[in-house]
């Protein structure tokens, strides 16, 4: 075969031979894959033939009254403590950045505390709050005061759960912020202050929006971890989910059963955290890449139209002719 | 060093008063003197180029004219105004952050990095200064942006994001959003430093232009081209010091000093 002479375009020459090569063996996975399946087998067919995972009373539970107000106050505990602990970590992470010691310091502390204490702790002593304080008044410092409640009245179990679960979370999350926030490029910063940005200004629409990229997957994951330690709340007798199926199986001991039944709901829940911590990254991802990823759903669309046309590509145009 | 003896009127704004003036400026880094007695001045309409090596003090001394750094010692206005105090009675009060936003948003300023926001379009970047420090109505920032980006030939690429567009055409956004607050003075530092050279001449081309139609201008760079062509005065830096200052075309061809021989000779 001779060398395509210099005038010949790739278009002209013949198309090149295909290779077409053995492909190496892999007979390690067809083996790890035999051992998965049997060892899936096993599971499955445990899952079926053990009488005593009672399958018929999971069912009859999982959708029953109390399970699903359980379940109700799971959710309810997750959404407002992690929102008070974003705001918090937003508010902490500012401070720790900020140049007045006084406002670092403090922050430091308060993170210092609740990241240094357990939070099952930090729940028995709001629960037990009444102790310390039998009255909870609202005055001027040292002062008169104008609103007086008794502390068991003001510090329900669910409010308990909400102080301990958010400010133990706030201290986590403002690590989480900081974190965000210092991983934005220190130019970003200094181009909001020289179009005159005021800090305050600089940080809410140019650092913080970016720091998001850094922010949420961290923040995904402190969720559906609190959807998780939002189960220590049944220790001070709040009826969330765990607290409900014990509340069930006390009474009829079919313990695995309901084990299960919450289970599966805290799996069910995290699944669509999962699915929602994906579109909003995707959103703060605008601008970070030369084109966003494709939603699931985009793909199966764009899989189904290229059958007929080629799908359009990003064409960047060539700068203008430069004109030195 | 006498002060009062120029003290520029407060407010400043007449035609007599210079666009920048330094004296005596110092400028240190822990131990490190950057700025060493800088006596400097730009008048209106002025384009000053400031040359000199990496090291020499020259974007430290653009960084302080925006307050963007605080001088140690000397004084600095801009239009007549103290950057950054308020002088009364002989002393010298801090500004607010409010006052210091003020000014800052009257001086334009292009870094060497772009630093385009990379989470807003194009359109977005210019317009956010605009509508969020001076208040001005969306649509009215919308027009100065059009207008503002067509003149940078960035018009078409209003709705794309930065890392989108090549290093030239970000920064050729960057000056359309520095001049979308319409600045009486523009700092460039270093503005095709990071540019592939065939990118260069685009941005020096917008520049250029503005130039041209009377902007005030103070140019950090290395293009001795521009520096050449564009520049209305040419300042060598080395050590913190201004060594040399004078027309371009003089410094560029028959230096004065050694110092500026001994760069030139390399750059040139």
């Amino acid at each position: 075969m001779t060398l395509p002479s210099a005038g010949e375009t790739a278009a002209q020459a013949d198309p090149p031979e295909e290779i077409k090569a053995i492909p190496v063996r892999h007979p390690g996975r067809w083996l790890a894959a035999v051992v998965v399946l049997v060892l899936f087998a096993m599971l499955v067919h445990t899952l079926v033939t053990n009488p005593r995972f009672e399958w018929n009373v999971v069912w009859s539970y999982f959708l029953s009254r109390r399970v699903l107000d359980g379940l109700a106050i799971t959710i309810l505990l997750t959404v407002v403590c992690m929102v008070i602990g974003i705001v918090l970590g937003v508010i902490l992470a500012v401070m720790r950045l900020s140049a007045n010691p006084l406002l670092s310091g403090s922050s430091w502390v308060y993170i210092w505390f609740f990241r240094g204490t357990p939070v099952l702790v930090q729940l028995l002593v709001w629960f037990n709050l009444a102790f310390l304080y039998p009255k909870i008044s609202l005055g001027v410092p040292f002062g008169p005061s104008w609103l007086t409640a008794n502390a068991n009245n003001l510090i329900t179990p669910i409010a308990a759960a909400i102080l301990g679960l958010g400010l133990n979370e706030g201290a986590y999350m403002s690590e989480i912020v900081r974190a965000g926030i210092l991983s934005v490029e220190h130019g970003q910063g200094e181009a909001a202050q020289a179009l005159g940005m005021a800090r305050g200004l600089t940080m809410r629409r140019i650092i913080l929006p970016q720091a998001m990229r850094v922010i949420i997957p961290p923040t995904g994951n402190e969720t559906i971890s609190m959807l998780k330690t939002s189960s220590l709340a049944s220790v001070i007798t709040v009826t969330e989910l765990l607290y409900a199926v014990q509340l069930i199986y006390s009474v009829n001991f079919k313990t695995i059963p309901l084990l299960i039944v919450a289970s599966i709901w805290y799996l069910i829940v995290t699944s669509v955290l999962t699915v929602g911590q994906y579109y909003v990254e995707r959103y703060y991802a605008r601008g970070a890449a030369r084109e966003l990823p494709l939603t699931p759903r985009q793909r199966v669309w764009r899989y189904l139209t290229t059958f007929h046309a080629p799908p359009p590509g990003p064409v960047l145009p060539p700068s203008a002719g430069s004109g030195r | 060093m006498s002060v009062s003896a120029r003290s520029p009127a407060p407010g400043g704004g007449d035609a007599a008063t210079p666009m920048v003036l330094a004296e005596g400026l110092h400028k240190r880094f822990g131990r490190l003197e950057v700025l060493q007695g800088i006596d400097f001045e730009v008048a209106r309409q002025e384009v000053v180029c400031i040359i000199g090596p990496s090291g020499s003090g020259k974007s430290t001394l653009l960084r302080c004219i925006n307050h963007l750094e605080k001088i140690n010692a000397g004084r600095l206005w801009v239009d007549g105004e103290l950057v950054g105090y308020r002088e009364r009675a002989g002393r010298l009060y801090e500004l607010r952050e409010r006052e210091i936003c003020g000014k800052r948003a009257e001086i334009g300023m292009v870094f060497q990095q772009f630093n385009l926001f990379p989470h807003m379009t194009v359109l977005d970047n210019v317009i956010e200064a605009p509508i969020r420090v001076k208040g001005m109505p969306k649509a009215s920032a919308a027009d100065l942006a059009a207008q503002l980006l067509d003149r940078a030939g960035m018009r078409e690429k209003a709705a794309a994001y930065p890392r989108q567009l090549s290093g030239g055409q970000q920064q050729r956004v960057a000056i359309a959003r520095a001049l979308a607050m319409e600045p009486k003075l523009m700092l460039f530092d270093e503005p095709t430093s990071a540019l592939d050279p065939e990118l260069v001449g685009d941005v020096l081309a917008v520049m250029r232009d503005l130039a041209t139609s009377g902007m005030t201008m103070i140019v950090v760079t290395h293009e001795m081209g521009f520096a050449r062509e564009v520049g209305d005065k040419l300042v060598f830096m080395d050590n913190g010091v201004v060594v040399e200052v004078g027309a371009p075309r003089e410094v560029l061809a028959s230096p004065a000093h050694e110092r500026t021989k001994a760069f030139l000779s390399k750059v040139l």
